[in-house]
């Protein structure tokens, strides 16, 4: 933080970091909508707390802090507590919100049990995958050709890109699957496993984000976003992009705002990722604001002629 | 009991920006079964709905014994439709129906032996005193609306509003529903019913409402059930039945 | 470490034997232990309700929306003396910012036609991010007096204090009290609304009374386990209550018996053995007994269900062959 306590903007430093937000709340943003389509809004955030005896258990077996072994032990308990989950709600007849809280909690408190009970050998701090650190990025870089490239920037970009092909690739079943999960199986789509990769998803991007951009940012993007996109369209495809153009835009203006806003108080930047978070917010009650003025204007929707039925 | 139980002038209901209701004017006398009929879409559930301020209404007013909602709340039972309420909801049917007497209990006091035994009392008028101690997830459609009929039984009210009792009940149901309404009206009680089926209308009411977006008719069923009228209520979507349009019978299809 | 991991799966013998080591004269294991069934009892007790009201995860989003709260309580104790870390003025500065953050849920869920989650999420991250921002600018004027400022409140998994403990007892009581009281009426808005509406219930009213007992138990239950932790105390028990009972009465009593008693067995097991942080192993002790639950209960769990089952295909056949 004390990097950018002058308030002035380094494109060597802000530059990079505005870049890493913004990969991060796309990526995160574009998987984010069909969380929100499908009700399971939480999941981004069970999902980013289960993955803690995962990333526990990678370390433990591997001995090392590489990317990739964290990468798949994340990947492998994120998709056993989405599981879980699902089969509690289905076969247990557990409430939905409910089968979420018990699964994530638990995984989380045996996460935090193995850490500390390995705690000579492991460097994992609960703390730092709940808060990160967005103003680091600059510092660990990687050479590529002429240039030094962040880590974090490579690895956030990696992800985006496979957010980007599944949305793109997938977009038709996509949307058959969250609307319709039923007739997309009569139909011979497997929904399951595309909710499985989907789910993978979740738990990479909120992996990749963790170290980088930490925990609560990467929910934010998760939900938020997509939720703000929602209030102003009923068309998937214009959600998809609305959503990551918020996300992006609340990048952008998080940073900025962190670095600016607290001067005019007399007081130096503040947390990045936090206000990034905040910005998401400005945009979703702005929408919310606004969405009842778009009704006006006289589109309805098949959703809300269901709603209104008496 | 010389005031209306149920007076309804101009009331128009809008939602989301569509008038779902324009001013409905009507009044009702006592100790009468009013059936209320209508296309679907046409505002029927909405109609109670408003009436008992459950959702925002434009204008008008509506006059419970010539008093505001308020001050005349037990004197008035709703029956929701079926779907309203979580049936996986940890409950047994008696409980379900003792609900219907928390008004009477009060706040921070518990349910005790002779509200349970009320409650015993109404489930056995409904037919079904040996499901009491069921899990109301176990019930079927047809027990799970006697549930809701025997809670509304136990408040001792004067005016029944009731959305839609018959949908999807067996015949036993059906018959148990129709006997107690009327022996309300033999008590000089008082009913407003949404009804799908034109066919039994005859045979349930006494009063009609033809409802579609606004009053179309209203009135005793003799006078006011007639073909025109239905037709005007239902406009493309109804079929008159040539063999039967003489006794104002009709069939309703495409809904 | 062996006795201890045989205290999870027979919890009387070795309970006991736990017991005798500590002989719970120590009088720091007899107040941690307290603390720990009191507020297990409470959030049981209330997490019923959450889970009814179909809100289950409100304790995720309320526990995060209170950071902001400390902020603004630490800002503003810091600036009229040298109240900054005043345990009192932080806990009703989460407590009032919990409250904002519940009041905002009902807000967006009436006003837009976000749905229930993804109102819990907004206001999850929204008001979490919000804390964050507060407290980069409070640790500047705080200096190193701030630092460590969250974990003051989140997450502070160690050991419960004698004044932790009298503000576990201060609100855990009234909030199980709370539930007794108004079983009946919380019940009726949680099975039936429109009931409620009809009968004259204010439901705003009784709605912000349920939650407003909930973000109670959570602040304090917060700088005892943890947020993770104490919203796992909030959801488990009533969940695991859920599969032996069909009656609102009988599932307050299981949920707020089965939360005391990890609340117990949890914190026995980390007095104990030092590496068995006391939140941590709380939730799996519960989640334990929720494994148990899910198959063992007897109205809702899977055995119960399966026997169920195979009673009414044996009654069909029966009846084919008759």
């Amino acid at each position: 933080m004390t990097l950018l306590a002058s308030g002035d903007w380094l494109w060597a430093l802000d530059g990079w970091i505005v870049v890493a937000g913004i990969l991060c709340a796309v990526s995160a943003a574009l998987v984010g909508n069909f969380l929100v389509l499908r009700r399971e809004s939480l999941l981004g955030d069970a999902i980013s707390h289960a993955v803690l005896p995962g990333l526990a258990v990678a370390f433990l077996i591997t001995g090392s802090r590489h990317s990739l072994p964290m990468f798949v032990g994340a990947a492998v308990v994120g998709v056993l507590c989405a599981s879980l989950t699902q089969w509690l709600r289905d076969s247990g007849k557990v409430d939905e919100g409910a089968s979420m809280g018990v699964v994530f909690t638990t995984l989380f408190a045996l996460g935090l049990v193995l850490i500390v009970k390995a705690a000579d050998r492991v460097d994992l701090d609960p703390g730092c995958v709940l808060y990160g650190a967005i103003e680091l990025t600059p510092l660990d870089t990687v050479r590529l050709g002429a240039f030094d490239i962040p880590r974090v920037v490579l690895v956030l970009s990696t992800v985006l890109v496979l957010n980007l092909v599944f949305v793109v690739g997938f977009f038709k079943e996509l949307r058959l699957t969250t609307f319709d999960p039923g007739l997309a199986d009569t139909l011979g789509f497997r929904s399951r496993w595309l909710h499985h990769a989907l789910m993978v998803l979740v738990a990479v991007t909120a992996v990749a984000s963790f170290e980088s951009v930490g925990n609560i940012l990467v929910v934010a993007m998760f939900i938020v976003p997509p939720a703000t996109a929602r209030l102003l369209t009923d068309s998937l495809g214009r959600m998809v992009w609305l959503s990551s153009g918020f996300a992006a835009a609340a990048a952008v203006l998080g940073h900025w705002a962190a670095i600016t806003v607290p001067g005019w108080f007399g007081f130096g930047s503040t947390t990045t990722a936090g206000m990034m978070a905040v910005m998401t917010g400005c945009f979703f009650f702005l929408a919310m604001g606004l969405a009842p003025w778009r009704r006006r204007m006289g589109r309805r929707t098949s959703d809300q002629v269901a709603d209104s039925a008496p | 009991m010389s005031e209306l139980p149920l007076a309804v002038s101009g009331l128009s209901v809008a939602y989301q920006g569509q008038t779902v209701l324009r001013r409905v004017d009507f009044e009702l006398p006592a100790g009468s079964l009013m059936g209320v009929v209508g296309p679907n879409g046409a505002g029927k559930s909405t109609l109670l709905k408003a009436c008992l301020n459950l959702i925002p209404t434009s204008s008008g007013e509506v006059r419970f014994f010539g008093r505001p909602y308020r001050d005349v709340r037990h004197r008035v039972a709703y029956i929701p439709q079926r779907e309203s309420v979580d049936w996986d909801f940890p409950v047994r049917a008696v409980d379900v129906v003792a609900m219907g007497l928390y008004r009477q209990i009060g706040w921070f006091r518990p349910v005790r032996k002779r509200h349970l035994d009320q409650a015993h009392a109404a489930l056995a008028k409904m037919g079904i005193a040996e499901l009491a101690g069921r899990q109301i997830d176990q019930l079927s459609g047809g027990q799970q609306q006697r549930v809701f009929l025997a809670r509304a039984l136990v408040q001792g009210a004067d005016l029944y509003l009731m959305d839609e009792p018959f949908a999807a009940v067996d015949a036993s149901t059906e018959r148990a529903i129709v006997e107690i309404l009327r022996g309300l009206r033999a008590a000089g009680k008082t009913a407003v019913v949404i009804h799908h089926d034109l066919q039994s209308v005859r045979d349930y009411f006494d009063r009609v409402l033809l409802l579609n977006g606004r009053v179309i008719a209203t009135g005793p069923v003799e006078e006011t059930f007639t073909a025109e009228n239905l037709q005007a209520a239902y406009q493309g979507r109804l079929v008159v039945l040539d063999r039967l349009s003489e006794s104002g019978v009709a069939k309703a299809v495409g809904s | 470490m062996t006795h201890i991991s045989l205290a999870v799966p027979e919890i009387g013998s070795s309970l006991l034997a736990a017991m005798g080591r500590l002989g719970l004269g120590d009088h720091n294991t007899r107040v941690v232990v307290f603390a720990s069934v009191l507020l297990g009892l409470a959030s049981g007790g209330v997490g019923v309700f959450t889970l009814l009201r179909r809100r289950a995860l409100i304790g995720d989003a309320l526990s995060h929306a209170m950071l902001p709260g400390i902020g603004v309580a630490f800002l503003i104790g810091s600036t009229f003396g040298d109240f900054g870390k005043n345990l009192l003025l932080l806990l009703t500065g989460a407590l009032a910012s919990g409250l904002l953050g519940v009041f905002t849920i009902l807000g967006i869920r009436r006003w837009s036609r976000t749905q229930e989650d993804a109102a819990l999420g907004i206001v999850l991250s929204v008001f979490f991010g919000l804390g964050l921002v507060l407290l980069g600018l409070v640790q500047q004027i705080g200096g190193g007096h701030a630092a460590g400022l969250e974990s003051f409140i989140y997450g502070k998994t160690a050991s419960i204090t004698i004044r932790d403990a009298f503000w576990i007892a201060a609100i855990s009581v009234p909030a199980l009290a709370l539930v007794l009281v108004l079983m009946k009426e919380w019940s009726l808005v949680c099975f039936d609304e429109v009931q409620a509406r009809v009968g004259g219930l204010p439901i705003g009213m009784v709605d912000v009374v349920m939650m407003g007992a909930v973000v109670a138990v959570l602040v304090v239950g917060l700088q005892a386990v943890g947020v993770i932790l104490m919203i796992a105390l909030l959801v488990i028990p009533a969940a695991a209550a859920r599969f032996w009972t069909q009656r609102v009465s009988t599932m307050v009593l299981i949920s707020a018996l089965i939360g005391g008693l990890s609340g117990m067995v949890g914190s026995l097991v980390s007095a104990v053995a030092e590496d068995w942080p006391s939140g941590a192993t709380i939730v799996l002790v519960a989640a334990s007994i929720f494994g148990f639950s899910l198959f063992a209960g007897t109205r809702r769990g899977l055995f119960a269900r399966y026997r169920e089952r195979q009673s009414a295909r044996r009654q069909a056949i029966g009846e084919v062959n008759a």
